[in-house]
């Protein structure tokens, strides 16, 4: 370990003006570094971890010969959140400034300026603090290999955050591409605690697989006029038997752990407010008045919630009890950046006492005042409030304090169990990543928009990249054609390439409008369609200022006239037009709450399993509330408790319909994707299934007649993961969605950009539409395999749906009720705030109206 | 109000301007007296036609889709006369693009039958070498048919052009179908095409051109299903 004084004089004399001595992590660093080795720093928020990342570079900087022409980027920084990338620009400059460093840091983000931009392009500043997106976008450039040439360093902050998502194979993917600019580039990651840094280590490192000999006789791909690309010589040389298959051993990343130092243990608490906990709900608005209080009690508190509509509400509640008009601010996603920037910088001041906020403040930004984290509802997992935790008390030594506000009874089980994996610091795991194919296609589409490439480089490149060093020849030459040609049985489109071989047998873009469209269309996050929302009323109204934006389901949900809560005031809704929503404001009005949703998160599998242990044993409630006990107890009467390992099924007739509601604690996707499949086999049973509706919790059926006598356990039999899963997948919205996700990523079908369809009408060309017909003509296209893959992983949760199908087997407690039960009510609740199930409901509907009509039109 | 009657086939039985039609749930009109099939808007090669303007490789499979749901049609109505009513290609290169398999499958269907092409907006000058009669529009047994309808009154008039569909809402859920619409004078087909889009039927392009109450005739798997105005939503 290097000594303190291994710092450059200006450098110690900068710690020790400011009362600081180098901790043992920065020191770390910086011999990592001097050693030329990548490091990931895991450590608590608060330890100086995003001063570890930076030294190295600083000092290198600093100590950096004159020179006469210009230097290019020395240092990218690359954080998720935009907002991150600005905020440690500032953080930055103090030690640039106050030590007097001739060093340029300066952040590039979707959100800067075209001037800044372009000024960038031409004078790279030294260090340069950017998104995965815009890291993207470099790649694409022309002449991005000059640019980033004296590349010596790349930090990823929030690394953990990042790693397990297309992101974060889009971001491996465009590290592999910068190693390849500047070779001696290391790679530096930032995290918080991770369950397996192994996993993070090898998405971080450069997967070095070992080269087969020098292939003899390697001659370049002669395009051939007219033939189709499997013709052309995608492969070096030699019969397809030689085709380079993924070759070789992957040998240990080269990354270096370092670990920080441990903060202290942090002080969880649940707040019972009132001594109640309601029945269901997500708001948790029964405890706003004491969630008051405690904010007056507090120095400063950031409040979590888990959606942005949370958020709205939770802020006009809170002002709404603001008797003494404290500092109260809101952070969401859908606010405009120029409101955000605000509020960040309030919040820095220390002008703030509350921030109401969503995940777009769970990283990063050091706040050294916040000394309570309130986090209202439910957290959904451990490793998230872990996070959200450590906004709080950036002191090392004084412990985090933060406070769960459980908004219905279920929740109380959840924020209890996450409070005690918390002390137990037992943390959510993560599977492994494999890199998606469809962000390899925007990828190599990016590539060949930047300059020429040869096949084989690229595909030893891509595998560089940890998500993606298992992939093989046949895959790699897949999305190369499918990114080509669009990759069909039918070559149609031979002469329409993307990407065309030059004479050298190298594979560039084909004009500038192919270059243009990559561009438009970079990055993985897939956001709805967004609207923005402008001030303005009347018949015709025009260009009114934005206030900000919203998905487009949102407006769904409202009729003109209709008053909601946005940026934390009451707003009338007057009009769509295009892609812009109209309003005026309305602050006498009661707004309308548009329905909420549940959270956006599933609860993670590691909380389930606490929440299900704690429900079975009898010991562990004496920590819960009276009314929550008492919950359980009558429920243990009334029906009862699943003992351990089992799974309860509940049936019980209400009103005409008879409903079936069981617990499996598995996260709403694997339960929609379980009521999607169960409903199947209803309605073969002849059991007329209408409707569902479920939560992180628990699932609830309703149909026509009685449920009371089928054979659970053959319902629920494994097989329905088998046909019944492949039936459905097809049909389902669900698969449509990820199909129109996959499309838009790998550049089969545009983005929508903003006023694109505002002129003539409306015909909507849907992506439904390409889905079905090249479902029908080519089943195993590229872009359905990465659909497939998609909807079993994220939307459905299918192994998570197996696991628990295995883990129920032959344990389910079916009771059959004669009324609704204690656990039941908060499942009734939840109906009314879903859309109701796919195409046979579409049918259904259709019905209806047509009875209505007949009804109508009778005499 | 439209007189409608549900057949068996799924389809929907509809006097228009006293003359008895079949409404397909394949999109298709059927007229059995004159055996004459009708669909429009086949806009056969619209997804080529978006790689060779923009360079975007959309599923080239939708021509021979179209074809698929054209055969099953003639297959169970064996029709003597098949009319196309225009944009049956979806720019005037469509035709050079087809895959000679599709272009194969549509000389086919020229022989044994009458095959007519009305013309439209995106193909106005008809098919270049595919056999057929090319027309502007034609009558028959008392209906007119073309592609795109006139303004004002026009009884009889069988046409296609707009697209239409119908957004359908039952409380919160909504369903959005091509679909016909007919106030029982004229009669606007859904467009038969695997990549053609929808309009809503409430869109201001439809104002003007019904008359009484309009019946929306929305597609399902299996039947058409008759819609009145108030369960229909705008987009």
């Amino acid at each position: 370990m290097l000594a303190a004084n291994a710092l450059p004089p200006q450098f110690q004399a900068w710690f020790a003006k400011r009362g600081w001595t180098p901790r043992d992590h920065q020191l770390a660093m910086l011999e990592k570094a001097r050693a030329g080795r990548g490091a990931l720093l895991i450590a608590p928020t608060g330890g100086g971890k995003t001063l570890a990342g930076f030294l190295p570079s600083l000092i290198e900087l600093a100590e950096r010969p004159p020179r006469n022409t210009p230097a290019g980027v020395h240092t990218l920084y690359i954080s998720p959140l935009k907002a991150l990338a600005v905020d440690v620009e500032r953080n930055l400059l103090t030690p640039i400034r106050e030590m007097g460093l001739p060093i340029v840091a300066e952040s590039r983000t979707g959100d800067t300026g075209e001037s800044r931009k372009a000024r960038q392009k031409v004078r790279p500043p030294d260090i340069l603090l950017t998104t995965p997106e815009q890291l993207a976008l470099f790649c694409a450039w022309e002449g991005a290999r000059e640019y980033f040439s004296d590349l010596r360093c790349v930090i990823i902050d929030e690394a953990h955050a990042i790693w397990p998502s297309k992101r974060g194979d889009l971001l491996a993917l465009g590290l592999s591409r910068l190693q390849q600019f500047a070779p001696n580039m290391r790679r530096v990651g930032l995290s918080a605690t991770v369950d397996d840094p192994d996993l993070v280590r090898k998405w971080l490192g450069v997967n070095r697989v070992e080269n087969p000999p020098p292939r003899a006789g390697e001659v370049s791909a002669e395009p051939t006029e007219g033939a189709s690309t499997a013709d052309l010589q995608l492969a070096p040389s030699g019969p397809p038997g030689h085709l380079p298959r993924a070759r070789g051993r992957i040998c240990e990343p080269d990354i270096d752990l370092v670990l920080g130092a441990g903060g202290a243990q942090p002080v969880v608490e649940v707040l019972v407010s009132g001594g109640r906990v309601p029945w269901a709900g997500h708001t948790a608005e029964h405890a706003m008045a004491e969630v008051y209080d405690i904010i007056k009690a507090a120095k400063t508190a950031l409040v979590f919630v888990n959606t942005r509509f949370q958020a709205e509400f939770a802020f006009q509640r809170l002002w709404e009890l603001n008797d003494e008009g404290l500092p109260i601010a809101l952070h969401h996603g859908s606010l405009s950046a120029e409101q955000r920037r605000k509020v960040e910088a309030a919040m820095a001041r220390g002008d703030l006492r509350a921030v109401v906020c969503t995940s777009t403040l769970d990283m990063g930004i050091d706040w050294g005042d916040v000394d309570l984290v309130i986090q209202l509802a439910a957290p959904k997992g451990a490793s998230r409030m872990v996070q959200r935790i450590g906004r709080a008390n950036h002191r090392l030594d004084e412990p985090s304090r933060a406070l769960f506000v459980p908004a219905s009874r279920f929740e109380m089980l959840e924020c209890r169990a996450a409070a005690d994996a918390i002390l137990e610091n037992h943390l959510d795991g993560e599977p492994p990543r494999i890199g998606a194919l469809d962000v390899l296609a925007q990828h190599i589409m990016g590539c060949a928009c930047s300059e020429p490439f040869k096949l084989t480089d690229l595909y030893d490149e891509v595998r560089s990249a940890g998500p993606y060093a298992g992939l093989t020849w046949e895959d790699f030459e897949a999305v190369v054609d499918f990114v080509s040609t669009g990759g069909y049985a039918l070559r149609a489109y031979d002469k329409f390439r993307r990407i065309v071989p030059t004479a050298e047998g190298l594979w560039t873009a084909r004009n500038a409008q192919a270059r243009q469209q990559q561009r438009m269309n970079v990055g993985a996050i897939i956001s709805p369609a967004m609207i923005n929302i402008r001030i303005g009323g009347g018949r015709k109204p025009v260009g009114g200022r934005k206030i900000g934006e919203a998905e487009e389901g949102y407006f769904e949900q409202l009729t003109p006239g209709d008053t909601f809560v946005f940026a934390g005031q009451v707003w009338r809704y007057n009009s769509l037009v295009g892609a812009d929503a109209y309003v005026s404001p309305a602050p006498n009005d009661d707004p309308k709450m548009p329905s909420w949703g549940g959270s956006k998160f599933p609860l993670s599998t590691y909380l389930a399993g606490r929440v299900r242990q704690m429900m079975h044993d009898e010991r562990e409630w004496s920590a819960l509330p009276g009314d929550v006990q008492e919950w359980l107890s009558w429920q243990k009467i009334r029906s009862a408790l699943p003992a351990e390992g089992e799974m309860l099924l509940e049936t019980f007739p209400r009103g005409k319909r008879f409903h079936m509601v069981c617990y499996p604690f598995d996260g709403r996707l694997a339960h929609t994707t379980l009521a999607m499949l169960l409903t199947r086999r209803l309605d073969r049973l002849g059991v007329g299934p209408l409707g569902f509706v479920c939560n992180d919790y628990a699932l609830n059926l309703w149909s026509l007649r009685p449920m009371d006598n089928l054979d659970i356990d053959e319902l629920f039999a494994q097989d329905m993961l088998g046909d019944d899963l492949e039936a459905w997948l097809d049909e389902s919205f669900m698969m449509k969605r990820s199909f129109k996700h996959c499309a838009l990523i790998a550049g089969l079908i545009e983005r929508r950009h903003p006023g694109a369809e505002k002129s003539g009408r409306q015909v909507t060309f849907s992506t439904d539409l390409i889905y079905d017909v090249l479902r029908k003509h080519q089943p195993d296209h590229l872009m359905l395999r990465c659909a497939r893959l998609d909807a079993a992983t994220g939307l459905l949760d299918i192994a998570r749906l197996g696991d628990m199908l295995t883990r129920v087997r032959g344990r389910i407690r079916h009771v059959a009720l004669d009324r609704v039960s204690p656990f039941a009510v908060p499942m009734m609740l939840e109906i009314g705030r879903e859309r109701a199930p796919g195409d046979a409901a579409g049918e259904m509907i259709l019905a209806e109206a047509e009875a209505d009509l007949i009804a109508e039109a009778r005499p | 109000m439209t007189r409608f009657q549900s057949s068996p086939c799924g389809g929907l039985r509809v006097a228009l301007a006293n003359v008895e039609v079949m409404l397909r749930w394949s999109g298709a009109l059927w007229l059995e007296r004159e055996r004459t099939l009708i669909v429009a808007d086949l806009h056969f090669e619209k997804g080529s036609s978006y790689a060779a303007r923009f360079g975007q490789m959309l599923p080239p499979y939708d021509t021979r889709e179209t074809l698929d749901r054209l055969d099953r049609e003639i297959t169970q109505l064996a029709p003597q006369r098949l009319i196309f009513l225009g944009d049956s290609f979806h720019d005037a290169a469509g035709e050079a693009r087809l895959a000679n398999d599709d272009y194969r499958r549509l000389e086919g269907l020229a022989s044994g039958r009458e095959l007519v092409w009305a013309v439209g907006n995106h193909d106005a000058d008809g098919p270049r070498a595919l056999p057929g009669d090319v027309i502007d529009e034609a009558s028959l047994a008392g209906l007119t048919l073309r592609h795109e309808p006139l303004p004002g009154a026009q009884p009889g008039e069988v046409a296609g052009h707009l697209h239409p569909a119908a957004k359908v809402s039952s409380g919160r859920a909504t369903v959005r179908r091509r679909c016909f619409v007919t106030d029982g004078a004229r009669l606007v087909l859904p467009a038969f095409g695997a990549y053609a889009g929808g309009l809503n039927i409430l869109d201001e392009a439809f104002s003007g051109l019904f008359d009484g109450p309009v019946l929306a005739g929305a597609l399902g798997p299996q039947r058409v299903h008759a819609v009145g105005l108030k369960s229909l939503r705008p987009d």
